[in-house]
């Protein structure tokens, strides 16, 4: 939720190569635009070295000048990931439930804007010859703020899979939650969270793979409730975002602090990957999980 | 008294705090401290009494009353060891079939080194996700201030109740007027957008009941320890896997 915040916290950082991905979202760099041709080449948002598309989508979004992961949105996130996917609730929407002034225009504006209706994309896919259902949610949509739509449309998610006998893969983004749709948006933590529930007293798996961000209302619902927590190398993820925190205790935050690799150490992430190989370990996870026992 | 005044009014000093409530309503109370992990948070507090002669296991948000008491209960803002305090004792009450009562009263979950370094996020998840399956009858009343994450920790009951000058939000109206519009000056518009006050809620059914406060007289205590004791009584004879399904259609209402 308050990643616009963070976004301005972490801009007065120094810059690093090898660190996270939460510099400026790609629409903020509007000066390139005019001399860069569409889709044929694209500027790096950390080295700012000019790298081919082709390039860049092969190396699936990571610089391969400085090692930056740009940010994927849902459905690349699902292509790098998944051999097959077919989408399922995509005319899941919803509008201003709260009359909440200024949503509606930002809500129109998105959706002209991303061509999506909202901020996280779900179906069934295959990874690894395995089938399972899949949510990924979308950096794009008010940084996968969760709201009516993206809460039902996991939930839903989740009560297909337990139908269907299916793992779940969730490609988890978030800033948090959607303020915009007030206590509506906090219902959708418990909503997501009893259907998670009810698909792991099914038997049945759920590996989160956090992405960068991962916080607010999203971190403290279904990121953390799966049985196996993957996250993406550098990511942030944590309850309150670093400047909220650092607000409240009035001191600077130590370096590294809220990345993936300090969860690791403090006991809250079971395995850090880099993007190249996340197909690979979840087809790998996937099959040692769905594979009877004793067959 | 319009949206501004009342969120002014459920963080007003003298307001009963959770330790109240339960020397009000709950006979023989007795505390059980810890989390079996790390320590014991005492923004949590928790324990086991009777109400109306039935036992019953309640969890509150304690704020603390005076500078002292504020300071020890951490202002009512939890650590990750005050949620799974309150999941530990939750499990009990499941193991016993009692019935649970959470007082919900916090700004929202402490943000700092500790809370990040022992999971938060995690503590809170699994809060939400263990009291939404618990085999017992759940009842969660906010009192005060239901803040974010860190109230529906506590609340993901079969029912949730609030007083009339309580409230309950996504965010703080502060937080909400300065990430939103960068404006410290629209808090009270905020406040009404937000939709956070006690009919709100009622309307939008996040909440099932709006209490009176009586002014917080010995009369609101008296009527509410017997609506408590009725809600147990009707739930009592419930089976647990309709107590979890009709808890989910609860939920999944949004
Ligand atoms: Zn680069």
């Amino acid at each position: 939720m308050n990643f616009e915040d963070l976004k301005k916290f972490f801009f007065k950082k120094p810059k690093n190569a090898l660190e996270g991905t939460d510099e400026a979202a790609p629409q903020e760099a509007p000066s390139t635009e005019a001399v860069i041709p569409e889709k044929l080449a694209e500027k790096c948002e950390k080295c700012g070295k000019i790298i081919l598309s082709d390039e860049m989508r092969e190396n699936c979004g990571v610089c391969p000048k400085c090692g930056y992961y740009k940010k994927l949105n849902a459905r690349e996130r699902i292509e790098i990931c998944a051999e097959q996917f077919e989408e399922l609730f995509g005319e899941e929407t919803s509008e201003n439930i709260l009359d909440f002034p200024g949503y509606d225009e930002k809500l129109a504006a998105l959706r002209e804007k991303t061509g999506e209706r909202d901020g996280a994309v779900c179906g069934r896919a295959t990874i690894g010859g395995v089938e399972c259902a899949v949510f990924s949610m979308d950096y794009r949509f008010m940084m996968g703020s969760m709201g009516h739509t993206v809460g039902e449309k996991i939930t839903k998610t989740f009560e297909y899979a337990t139908e269907n006998r299916l793992p779940v893969v969730g490609f988890v983004l978030s800033g948090g939650a959607r303020m915009q749709e007030g206590i509506v948006s906090l219902m959708q933590m418990a909503k997501t969270s009893a259907a998670v529930a009810k698909h792991s007293e099914a038997g049945l798996l759920y590996i989160s793979v956090l992405t960068d961000p991962t916080t607010g209302g999203v971190s403290a619902s279904f990121a953390f409730e799966s049985d196996v927590i993957m996250a993406e190398k550098g990511a942030l993820i944590g309850f309150a975002g670093p400047r909220v925190i650092e607000q409240t205790i009035r001191q600077k935050l130590p370096e590294g602090f809220q990345r993936a690799e300090f969860l690791q150490k403090k006991g809250f992430v079971d395995l850090i990957v880099e993007r190249k190989e996340m197909k690979e370990k979840l087809a790998s996870l996937l099959k040692i999980h769905c594979m009877e026992a004793d067959a | 008294m319009n949206a501004y005044e009342i969120v002014m009014k459920s963080r007003e000093k003298g307001r009963p705090t959770a330790m109240q409530y339960i020397e009000k309503i709950v006979e023989g109370f007795i505390e059980l401290h810890g989390d079996r992990r790390f320590a014991d948070d005492a923004a949590v507090i928790g324990g086991v009494g009777f109400i109306e002669g039935k036992p019953v296991t309640v969890i509150g948000i304690e704020k603390g009353t005076d500078t002292k008491a504020k300071i020890e209960h951490n202002f009512g803002c939890a650590h990750p060891e005050g949620y799974r305090k309150a999941m530990r004792l939750m499990k009990e009450a499941e193991k016993f079939h009692r019935p649970v009562l959470c007082l919900v009263d916090t700004s929202g979950a402490y943000c700092g080194i500790g809370a990040e370094e022992r999971g938060q996020s995690e503590a809170i998840a699994n809060s939400i996700m263990e009291m939404i399956r618990l085999r017992t009858p759940t009842l969660s009343i906010i009192i005060g201030e239901g803040g974010s994450g860190g109230a529906l920790g506590l609340s993901a009951a079969d029912e949730v109740w609030i007083t009339e000058t309580a409230t309950y939000s996504v965010i703080s109206p502060e937080g909400c007027a300065s990430i939103l519009w960068k404006d410290s000056g629209k808090v009270a518009q905020a406040c009404e957008s937000l939709k956070l006050t006690a009919n709100d809620l009622l309307a939008l059914r996040a909440v099932e009941k709006v209490l009176p406060e009586l002014q917080f007289s010995d009369e609101f205590f008296v009527g509410l320890k017997a609506e408590i004791a009725q809600f147990f009584a009707q739930k009592r004879g419930v089976a647990p896997d309709r107590l979890i399904e009709e808890r989910y259609e609860r939920f999944r209402k949004f």
